[in-house]
């Protein structure tokens, strides 16, 4: 534990020293700002619109219109930016060479894998923060309902967690943090339209790949469910793929 | 305590380390000697853990390194043939890190840091970046880590690459300082460094040990001829010709870079001999310039080890 610890400290100081996660946690806010912005004012004009109709200004809701959509569309976004994060935990240990002080200390992988993922999340979880200023607006200047932007967090941290996980894997298997992130996109990719063939392969296995797909279980988080399911899956997907890492580090040493 | 059994490494196609055993006590420095490619990183990367062998056995401190490999892991350190470092981290704080990592108890870590930064002379640098380093000191970070927390058992692959001589000086002490208590083994190719340090020399070639002996006797077992570099004032047939009339010379070849210059090869145990060769320049009246022993290189030795063995299939090259 200790030493997860030690790894953890230590990638958090590369990530700070080095303009790596300040790089990323600026586009992320710049991005989800412009949204932000744009997503309230066009809230704005309808808001004036509905004036002339008192009756219907019942509809006008923070959570349905703006913070919902809002979440929507930057989470495509954050889970994109995630595995840019992720991809030189491993991969640069390797070109690098200090995979050999690494792998001859007295640590074993799985605290090795644990420890660059834990890294990698305390980055996601100051990311999350800060643009936890978007919302906190909403909550000085309107009166949202505060539960479903605290559920839409906690999706965002678990789909962020989870393509983190899937980009140590990729890190895991190659010297050359281009392709590892590269493919990280290609299997986030594949794991967000793999929802979209449910609909042409019958209704039990189309139930199954729905299920599949990695942002679909965002959806019920960010309307203010938490469901076991959307839960169970996110953190089995992490188990799997860091699960999957420990071996492939195992296995490397093996050839 | 190292002991090797058969050890064999294949890439591929390729056979890094063929059927390689050894055995080295405690207390022992032990040099691998061998050129690039030869097998001895290889070798060290299994002693170390770091990568398995194909087959055979390794055991080091009483564990085997297959069976227990944390356990060795806890009592080596291990310098590999580049420094490991993180370019983005600064001096202190790396050697902090890998304190961690190696279990150094939390309250004896700040003077344990200190403690492998004076002996490698980094506590002036201790608060630069690592990338900004150059490869002296990067390879004496290196070294620092491998220190940390006095590990019973040292393997150091080319510790003295990239630093200035004044360092090599330097560190070769450090490492002769450590041998009281350490077991230690370290790879060069440069054979006078090996000479210095160790007690006994592994000579690796093509992943196969072609000899293995006692620093002291080596270069004396492996040849059997003294060799001299000559250089006269009056260079010609007749100085050529008086220095091979002198008994125990074998030949004497001209120097073709060196006007005046011979390499004269003597018999073994040629103390008396090169008073002969030098009477016999001075009293000729050639004007003798420069007379010195010349040592055998590393390249040397192999081709004499290699065709000795090639000679005597029997004796498998081993010599002792």
């Amino acid at each position: 534990m200790k030493k997860i610890q030690a790894l953890v400290t230590k990638e958090l100081g590369s990530y700070f020293i080095s303009p790596v996660a300040y790089v990323i946690i600026f586009i992320f806010l710049g991005v989800s700002g412009f949204l932000f912005f744009q997503i309230l004012s066009y809230f704005n004009l309808q808001s004036i619109q509905m004036m002339r109709y008192p009756g219907l200004l019942d509809r006008l809701n923070l959570n349905d219109m703006v913070l919902f959509p809002f979440f929507h569309n930057v989470v495509v976004f954050f889970t994109f930016l995630i595995p840019v994060l992720t991809m030189r935990l491993l991969s640069e240990e390797k070109k690098l060479g200090t995979g050999e002080l690494l792998f001859t200390s007295p640590i074993t992988t799985t605290e090795v894998v644990l420890g660059k993922f834990f890294a990698a999340a305390a980055v996601i979880l100051v990311m999350l923060l800060f643009s936890f200023v978007y919302p906190l607006m909403i909550l000085i200047f309107g009166n949202p309902d505060v539960g479903p932007i605290f559920t839409a967090y906690l999706g965002l941290f678990l789909l962020g967690s989870a393509a983190a996980s899937l980009g140590i894997l990729m890190s895991s298997l190659t010297e050359n943090q281009v392709i590892a992130v590269i493919s990280a996109w290609g299997v986030l990719i594949f794991l967000l339209i793999i929802g979209w063939a449910a609909q042409s392969v019958g209704p039990t296995f189309g139930a199954v790949l729905q299920h599949l797909s990695i942002l679909e279980h965002f959806q019920s988080f960010s309307k203010g469910i938490i469901e076991l399911k959307g839960v169970v899956f996110y953190l089995s997907f992490i188990f799997f793929t860091l699960f999957l890492t420990q071996r492939v580090l195992d296995s490397q040493s093996w050839r | 305590m190292i002991e090797v059994e058969n050890l064999t490494k294949r890439y591929g196609n390729i056979l890094a380390v063929d059927r390689v055993s050894f055995r080295i006590e405690s207390g022992e420095i032990v040099g691998f000697l061998g050129p690039n490619g030869a097998g001895k990183t290889t070798t060290m990367r299994i002693l170390t853990g770091f990568i398995p062998p194909t087959t055979g056995r390794a055991i080091v401190a009483d564990f085997d390194v297959m069976e227990k490999p944390l356990e060795v892991k806890r009592r080596i350190g291990y310098l590999p043939e580049h420094p490991p470092v993180y370019n983005d981290m600064l001096v202190s704080p790396y050697l902090d890190f890998v304190a961690r990592l190696k279990e150094v108890d939390s309250r004896e870590r700040p003077q344990e840091v200190r403690r492998v930064m004076d002996l490698c002379g980094l506590t002036e640098v201790q608060n630069r970046l690592i990338g900004n380093l150059s490869r002296g000191f990067r390879q004496r970070v290196g070294l620092a880590q491998a220190l940390l927390g006095d590990p019973e058992i040292l393997v150091l692959d080319e510790p003295t690459i990239g630093l200035d001589p004044r360092q090599i000086v330097e560190i070769r002490e450090l490492i002769k300082n450590l041998r009281a208590d350490h077991t230690i083994i370290l790879s060069s190719h440069i054979l006078p460094e090996v000479e210095m340090i160790c007690s006994r020399v592994i000579i690796i070639h093509e992943g196969k040990i072609v000899a293995e002996d006692q620093t002291a006797h080596l270069q004396s077992t492996l040849r059997n001829s003294d060799r001299l570099f000559v250089q006269v004032g009056q260079a010609g047939p007749e100085a050529l010709e008086s220095i091979r009339r002198v008994p125990g010379v074998i030949s004497v070849l001209p120097e073709e870079k060196v006007p005046g210059g011979y390499r004269v090869e003597l018999e073994r145990e040629g103390q008396k001999i090169r008073e002969d060769v030098a009477r016999a320049i001075v009293t000729g009246g050639f004007g003798l310039r420069e007379l010195k022993p010349v040592g055998m290189s590393l390249e040397e030795v192999f081709v004499q080890l290699t065709t000795v063995e090639g000679a005597n299939p029997e004796e498998g090259g081993k010599i002792s």
